[in-house]
Order: structure tokens, then C-alpha cells, then sequence
């Protein structure tokens, strides 16, 4: 058995209402917890792309992907651990910004390549754009 | 038959095996048991149309995807026969000291039951069943000659499935003689379709193997809960002579074995009409040879009686209960089997 690894998941599934859900019910059946689940359309109307984050071992990818291609909505599944891919994370973070700490945070934010894309007397909203490690070292 | 109920000497092979061939298995747990123990020493080969099964539960190494019978008439070609002698009568032995049975004391038995709608059906019957230890029982004397001729629910196990499911058999082979085995507790729950079947005269033979009680939960309860009966009493169930009566379908009530062999052969003669049979069994009986749940073939309750040939010296003798642990002569011994290991 192969250890733990986070895997993506590129799943192309019907542009149908109750597509997601029944998706979602299969690995909450299943036990498999999602880590990060992104849906939306495609440049085809009738066809939408749900990308799965999840954690696991070869074999339970394995069974994940066999389930989802069992299930008479999804027409692609392709598991992107072998295969180099670009992704990008965005957070939008809220900060406490009293006068004090707030040359100190706007520095931070130079660093990272971020923006304050709001502000008020005490809090700044910070948008960050990056890979995984990126976003999580910012946090 | 294999797995919790399954017969000592089909667990014995499938642990001891050196080579499992699995077609369109799918490893259910009451076959398996504790999955880690399971076929400890056997390559496996995993023959099913859904690539899914393939990996689940156990891993095959050879697994092959596809149409069993396409598969199967393809591997006939480039298999060489071979005969395994001595394994084949290690097998035999262990069919002769450890055969499924139960207790010839004049009471009734559902497994004697059982036995009869065999023989009165040339064993050409349908057999449908419910859930529990009549299920048990049928699956294990039961003898089919044909293919389709045993109809449950199996790892659904899903009391109630039976009437309805004996209707759909009488429907869909008119011609052939259709068996409900069924419990106290299974019948009640589609009790109504005795209606379809009369409106449609439909001449399936229902078989209650009535012990009074939900015996599956009984028998667990007895064995892993102490004896603390709850919630298995159906003392109160109704008459069920007279409810298949309001039904409109003939009714027959037994109490001996001696009166078994009539009561089926009345029910074949009637033809237009579903017949119920309220079969009186032994109330507190259970079913043997069982391995408890999660538990491996060392767990395996298996049940002999004293009037048996004793058990060869290649048994442990340590855990073979000699005649002075016996508590009473008509007592039933039980026993927990070490499995021989093949030398």
C-alpha cells in the first residue's frame, strides 16, 4: 500500500441540478473526506467540471475513481497525481489592522504579492493568490 | 455453502487453499469475516464485469475484467486438467466428520422441514426465502439440481422479500412447483400479498417455520449477549391458519415430523390457490456452523452429536469435549474447531 497522498481530481459530470449532490453523497458514503471541492461550467453548456481534492492512498483513489465512473452522469475522471499541473489558491482574508501593527501587516502583504482590496478603521481584507504552500506559509 | 453459516469443510478448503479462483464474487463480510485472516495463503484470481469489485475488499493478483462466461470459455481453452487427489480427500474427510445435521429426537426441526420440500418436489422446486434461520437452513439443505431454482435476498437481507418474490417465481415459470420458506416474523411483514396471489390463483406452497420467536436475533442473543432476550418474543403473532384463511388460501398447521410429508404432499395437490403451511418447529434451535462476526475459521461453532463417528487423532484433542464433559445424553455437543493444518 502506497502512503497518503493529496490527490485532484478533474471530474467532467452533466450540467444538471442534483449532479453535485449525488457525487458528494458517493464519498460521504464512501468515508472519503473531500478537502476541496471547486464546480463550475465548461465551454460546453451541457457539461460541468467538479475538481476534488482529496487525501488517500493508491488503492482508495482507486476505488473513488472506479465509483464515479459507475455513476451515469460523470463521462470523465482523471486523477492528476502523476501528471504536472498548475494550481492556484486564493484566499481573501480579514485582519484585525489596529494603527500599530498596520505597517507591519502591509509589509507582509508586499511580500506575498498580495493586495488590500478593502479597509476600514480597524480591519483590512487581504485577496493572496498563489500555489498551495504559498497560501498556507501566508497564513 | 461458505462464509458465517457457511459449512465447516467449504471454510477449511477456501482457508487452506493455495490458489482462490473468485467469479463474480464480490467478498461480502459474512463470507469473509476478519478480511486480514481470510485465504492466508492463496493466490487470487478476481474474475467480475465491474471493474469496481476488482480491489475493494481483497487484492486479486490476477484480477480480469469481463463477461464471467466469455472469460470462462476463453480460460478453458489454455487450462490444463489436473487432478488433486489428496487434497480433494482432505476435503472428503472433513465433509464426513464435520456433515451439516440436527437432532433426530422426535421434534420438529425447520431443517427437517426443509429436507422434505426436497424430496416431495424431486428436488425440481423453487426454493424463495426470507431472512433469517430459515434462510440459514434452506441455503443449507436445500439441494438444487438447476440454475435460478434458489431465490433470496442474500447480503440485502431484506425480510418480507419472500412473498412478493414467490409470487414473481410463480409468474414467471407457471409450470414449476414454487416453495416459500419463510419465518414468523419474515411473513408478517408483506403478509398482504397473500392477497395478489389468490386474486391471481397462484399455487405457491408458504412454508412457516414458526418457533415463536425472531430466531437469527434470538440465536445471537443467546450466543454474545447472555441469554438477554429483547424485543424476539412474537408469541402474540397471529393464528396463521386462520389469517390465510381471511386470505382466501388454503391452510395447513404441523406439529411432527410425522405429520411433514402429508401436510406438503396436501399442499401440492391444491392448484388454484396459495397454501400456507404453519410448520410448529423447535422453539429455541440454532443455526451451526457459525463463525461470529469480524471472527476467522479458529472462531467456527461447529455442532456434533454424540451418536457421531468420534473425530480422527489428527484433531487437537485438547478442545474435543470427551464424554464426561457431556451434561446430559441427549445433549448436543458444541465445539470450537482448530483447523487442521495441512502438513
Amino acid at each position: 500500500m502506497t502512503q497518503t497522498q493529496q490527490h485532484t481530481i478533474s471530474v467532467l459530470v452533466e450540467n444538471k441540478p442534483g449532479v453535485l449532490a449525488r457525487v458528494a453523497l458517493l464519498f460521504s458514503r464512501r468515508g472519503y473526506n473531500i478537502e476541496s471541492l471547486a464546480v463550475s461550467i465548461t465551454e460546453n453548456p451541457k457539461i460541468s467540471r467538479m475538481t476534488v481534492v482529496v487525501n488517500g492512498d493508491e488503492q482508495e483513489v482507486e476505488q473513488i475513481t472506479k465509483q464515479l465512473h459507475k455513476l451515469i452522469d460523470v463521462s470523465k475522471v482523471q486523477d492528476y497525481i502523476d501528471v504536472p499541473i498548475i494550481a492556484r489558491e486564493l484566499a481573501l482574508i480579514k485582519v484585525n489592522a489596529e494603527v500599530n501593527n498596520r505597517t507591519a501587516i502591509l509589509q507582509l502583504v508586499e511580500i506575498f504579492r498580495g493586495r488590500v482590496i478593502d479597509m476600514s478603521d480597524k480591519t483590512f481584507v487581504i485577496e493572496v493568490t498563489g500555489g498551495n504552500d504559498k497560501i498556507d506559509a501566508f497564513e | 455453502m461458505l462464509g458465517m453459516h457457511g459449512t465447516a469443510y467449504a471454510n477449511y478448503a477456501v482457508s487452506e487453499c493455495d490458489l482462490l479462483i473468485a467469479v463474480g464474487a464480490r467478498f461480502d463480510d459474512r463470507v469473509t469475516g476478519k478480511v486480514a485472516e481470510w485465504v492466508p495463503n492463496a493466490k487470487i484470481i478476481h474474475i467480475d464485469i465491474d471493474p469496481a469489485e476488482i480491489g475493494k475488499v481483497l487484492l486479486a493478483d490476477v484480477p480480469i475484467v469481463g463477461d464471467v462466461k466469455a472469460i470462462l470459455l476463453e480460460l478453458n481453452k489454455v487450462v490444463k486438467a489436473k487432478m488433486h487427489p489428496e487434497w480433494v480427500g482432505q476435503i472428503n474427510k472433513l465433509k464426513q466428520d464435520f456433515p451439516l445435521h440436527y437432532p433426530n429426537d422426535g421434534v420438529l426441526h425447520g431443517q427437517y422441514v426443509i429436507e422434505q420440500i426436497g424430496e416431495v418436489s424431486d428436488h425440481k422446486a423453487i426454493c424463495v426465502t426470507d431472512v433469517g434461520q430459515h434462510q440459514m437452513w434452506a441455503a443449507q439443505f436445500f439441494k438444487c439440481e438447476m440454475p435460478r431454482q434458489f431465490v433470496t435476498s442474500g447480503g440485502l437481507g431484506t425480510m418480507g422479500f419472500g412473498l412478493p418474490a414467490a409470487i414473481g417465481a410463480q409468474f414467471g415459470a407457471p409450470d414449476k412447483t414454487v416453495f416459500l420458506v419463510t419465518g414468523d416474523g419474515s411473513i408478517q411483514m408483506c403478509i398482504q400479498e397473500l392477497m395478489v396471489a389468490t386474486i391471481y390463483k397462484l399455487p405457491i406452497k408458504i412454508c412457516i417455520l414458526n418457533n415463536q420467536f425472531l430466531g437469527m436475533v434470538r440465536q445471537w442473543q443467546e450466543l454474545f449477549q447472555g441469554n438477554r432476550y429483547s424485543s424476539v418474543d412474537m408469541e402474540a403473532a397471529p393464528d396463521f391458519v386462520k389469517l390465510a384463511e381471511a386470505y382466501g388460501a388454503h391452510a395447513i398447521r404441523c406439529f411432527n415430523p410425522s405429520g411433514v410429508r402429508a401436510a406438503l404432499e396436501e399442499a401440492m395437490s391444491i392448484t388454484d390457490r396459495p397454501t400456507v403451511l404453519d410448520f410448529r418447529i423447535s422453539k429455541e434451535e440454532n443455526v451451526y456452523p457459525m463463525i461470529p462476526s469480524g471472527g476467522t475459521i479458529h472462531q467456527m461453532v461447529v455442532q456434533r452429536s454424540p451418536d457421531m463417528v468420534p473425530l480422527d487423532s489428527y484433531m487437537a484433542s485438547e478442545t474435543y469435549m470427551g464424554e464426561d464433559d457431556q451434561a446430559a445424553p441427549a445433549e448436543e455437543e458444541k465445539e470450537t474447531v482448530p483447523v487442521p493444518r495441512a502438513q
